[in-house]
């Protein structure tokens, strides 16, 4: 598990994660009980191949889109979901399709992988053509898929989560019986609009899940120098709203603890706040020097962490030969060569683009 | 001498109010703390309490007389065993101006529209359609009712519009109708609730979001501008967001520099939304009506000061008016007044004046400030060759500026003077009775301008 360094010497760390409520009412700490009994999602050997396949796309697409960067053909802000695989697929993977909606914030191309969203036209996207799936017009952090339920793609760090809220007041208006899963890393945990969302959101009994990708750093800065609560999954308490805990870089961890959460709001008990830890092996964005951390910490995590090597691991031991393994990577970088031709040889957006879409209406 | 009891002001903007219920007889004795009276007025039933002890001498104004003057003496309060007193004629000693007097018939607000000023019909009015005489409150919560009950994706949320039935009374009586799901009222936060309507909007509904009034609302901006007015065109027209957002705008009277604010510059410098500040009754419910049908994020700015003023509304069922088109509301041919909001009720006074200087204006109100019916503009600027824009708001980057670049840019043939800008002075608002009056544009200095490009 992606664990942070500060924690593995904080007193409370062999203390059980579930303290005694004095309220007994309260369901503060009911689901973490729950999702600890049974830590781990039984996945049938195709789910896990899936899961393989998915986590494996997004990791090709971001190499891809890293090295396409390089070459210039994609400008600006460019943040990369190299690491975090596991979190947008096992939760994503636990979701209702037809009546769940996601949300974002500027690192958001996993999550549109994780909806199976073609990967030609995010890329077109990121190298800000035509074809994109804003048409070039929005780029890396604003990608949207309104027939996805997909609600992007936000570049204001906290913006998504009210957003968020805004969506799953839809959700309940309209009774469709779907819930929002609202993503937001840990940098974004210290806005205040956060805040603002968890009070309404427990208040109005919204069906929300909160997601806090805790991938240890906002920018540069760890979260230990960010964070006076460094366990995201607290910050519910005071609005009451129930926390997880649950460990990123394990995608049947993720899926059994989604399978908790989403049960919860279905029932219609109000928000869940799911701290997912996790770790980026890239930079905040592609003009980031990493200064702060150490080649050794990401090297760390990359040996023993990675989620990709871990259910190919448990794929293996379950019988599933590696050169049928290697054969999806194979298939995947395929896949991904070809997008990326597609975004280099798809035209600019016409010089006419520059004035629609400004408003819906004429007036 | 006894105490004189005067009619309480009980909201920085009330002028006037009902004496609707005496809750004390004379020759009640009456501790501090009693309620006496209940005093109406457009927004609100308020209690007056009563400050001193003593006995309640002379009632001077009946229960249920109307209109009934700020400052105006009601009743006479002795003390125990003095003799009965009659109220002082001499004016109240705290105000520089004259007490207010009671008057016996509605008595038109300072500054308000004068009959004689009657602005020129819609185009969209047919002959022959009758009219009521409606406040602009009463027709904004109409519009929103009405919205309401063609379309069940309309809802209003904000703080105290529920329950308290508005903070203005704007949303009076939405609650009863709609209920709670409809008419949701929120806490203390506007950027969380901006952001929540902006995502409901994402998500198919149609949020009427009011603000308390829009300078709480700098709190929220970052989700009007960076939420709703920019993402359809980042997701090249995928994602709408057809929220409206609501509020009282500019300076209310007496509140000081955070509260007393116009934003119409703001927002209209923002591609991706609509502005609409409309003056009077129709327009508030028209335009309102507009802005909630819009497919398109809007700010939509009211003025508290003109809450309370009445204004004819057509008889019209369904009264929906365009966005993006100004309106004429006094045809004249020496000088052009453009204006918007409360300026156009000033800017319709100074024509009233000029009038009686023998020159003759016309006054545009823009209703819309995005986008800007420049066309309405210029059309009035080739007819007068001069023109003059009053604007209650600073003067530095303003419509103002925007309508003088328009005239400099695309009707510099047109012009036979300078245009000139009539607005606040540049300065924050502040709080005292006379800087106040001082910083606060009025029909005299759109006057002095009017006649200056005229060279009059």
């Amino acid at each position: 598990m992606a664990k942070k360094p500060s924690k593995s010497t904080s007193p409370d760390q062999a203390a059980p994660a579930i303290a005694p409520s004095d309220d007994p009412g309260f369901v503060l700490h009911s689901l973490q009980n729950e999702f600890e009994e049974n830590k781990r999602f039984a996945a049938s050997e195709e789910q896990m191949l899936t899961f393989y396949e998915q986590m494996l796309l997004i990791r090709r697409f971001e190499e891809k889109a890293g090295q396409l960067y390089g070459l210039g053909l994609i400008g600006g802000f460019c943040h990369l979901y190299i690491g975090q695989e596991a979190v947008a697929i096992g939760l994503q993977s636990a979701l209702d399709g037809d009546k769940d909606s996601v949300i974002t914030g500027y690192r958001d191309h996993g999550h549109m992988l994780a909806y199976g969203i073609d990967p030609n036209v995010i890329m077109a996207e990121l190298t800000g053509r035509e074809a994109g799936i804003s048409k070039g017009k929005g780029g890396s952090m604003h990608m949207f898929s309104t027939e996805d339920k997909f609600y992007g793609g936000h570049g204001i760090v906290g913006a998504q989560v009210a957003l968020g809220g805004g969506l799953a007041l839809a959700h309940q208006y309209n009774e469709d019986g779907g819930l929002c899963l609202a993503y937001f890393g840990d940098g974004a945990a210290n806005q205040g609009q956060v805040y603002e969302t968890f009070n309404m959101a427990a208040l109005w009994n919204l069906p929300i899940v909160f997601v806090v990708e805790d991938n240890q750093y906002a920018m540069g800065t760890s979260t230990k120098r960010s964070s006076a609560e460094t366990r995201f999954y607290r910050r519910g308490t005071s609005f009451r709203i129930p926390g997880m805990e649950v460990n990123g870089m394990d995608v049947l961890e993720v899926r059994a603890a989604a399978e908790v959460a989403f049960k919860h709001v279905r029932e219609g008990k109000g928000p869940v706040l799911m701290e997912l830890n996790t770790y980026r092996y890239r930079g905040h964005s592609m003009s980031d020097p990493a200064k702060y951390r150490t080649r050794d910490e990401v090297q760390e995590q990359r040996d023993h962490h990675d989620p990709i090597e871990r259910l190919k691991k448990e794929l293996m031991d379950a019988g599933k030969d590696e050169a049928d393994l290697k054969a999806i990577d194979k298939a995947i970088r395929a896949r991904v060569a070809e997008a990326a031709d597609f975004a280099e040889s798809s035209p600019e957006p016409e010089p006419s683009e520059l004035y629609t879409d400004v408003l819906v209406e004429e007036y | 001498m006894g105490i004189e009891l005067k009619m309480p002001a009980l909201s920085p903007t009330m002028e006037e109010g009902t004496l609707a219920k005496w809750l004390k007889s004379e020759g009640d004795s009456i501790e501090p703390g009693d309620i006496i009276a209940e005093i109406e007025t457009d927004k609100a039933t308020m209690e007056f309490e009563a400050i001193d002890e003593g006995i309640l001498g002379k009632i001077m104004v009946e229960e249920g007389t109307e209109n009934v003057a700020v400052g105006t003496v009601i009743a006479m309060l002795e003390g125990e065993g003095q003799e009965e007193a009659s109220p002082s004629p001499s004016p109240s000693p705290s105000a520089s101006e004259p007490a207010p007097v009671p008057s016996p018939s509605p008595s038109p607000a300072p500054s308000a529209e004068k009959p004689a000023a009657q602005p020129a019909a819609d185009r969209t009015i047919p002959d022959g359609t009758s009219f009521t005489s409606t406040p602009v409150r009463e027709a904004l919560r109409d519009a929103m009712a009405e919205e309401m009950r063609a379309d069940r994706r309309v809802f209003v949320m904000g703080e105290e519009v529920a329950e308290y039935q508005g903070a203005y009374k704007v949303t009076q009586g939405l609650l009863d109708e709609f209920g709670p799901k409809r008419v949701i009222d929120t806490p203390i936060t506007e950027y969380g609730f901006a952001g929540i309507g902006t995502g409901a909007a994402m998500g198919g509904l149609r949020p009427i979001v009011e603000f308390m009034t829009f300078n709480f609302a700098m709190q929220a901006i970052d989700h009007i501008i960076n939420s709703a007015a920019k993402t359809n065109y980042m997701s090249g027209g995928q994602m709408r967001c057809p929220v409206v957002f609501r509020g009282p705008n500019g300076a209310a009277s007496r509140v000081a520099a955070q509260h007393s604010q116009n934003y119409g510059p703001w927002y209209a410098s923002v591609p991706g939304l609509v502005v609409i500040a409309p003056y009077d009754s129709a327009d508030a419910k028209g335009l309102l009506k507009a802005a909630i049908r819009s497919e398109d994020p809007v700010v939509f700015l009211e003025n508290e000061l003109v809450y309370g003023r009445s204004f004819d509304v057509p008889d019209i069922d369904d009264y929906v008016l365009p966005i993006g088109k100004a309106r004429t509301m006094r045809e004249g041919s020496d000088v052009t007044i453009v204006s918007y909001s409360i300026g156009v009720g000033m800017a319709l006074e100074a024509a009233e004046t000029l009038a009686g200087e023998g020159i003759d204006a016309e006054v545009i109100d823009l209703r819309t400030l995005r986008p800007l019916d420049k066309q309405a503009v210029l059309t009035s600027l080739a007819k007068t060759n001069r023109l003059v824009v009053a604007e209650e708001g600073w003067p530095t980057c303003s419509i103002a500026s925007e309508i003088i670049a328009l005239c400099m840019e695309e009707g510099f043939d047109d012009l036979d003077a300078p245009v000139l800008r009539v607005c606040n002075e540049d300065v924050p608002l502040p709080y005292a009775a006379n800087l106040e009056k001082l910083a606060l544009i009025d029909a005299e200095r759109i006057v002095s301008a009017a006649k200056k490009v005229c060279y009059a």
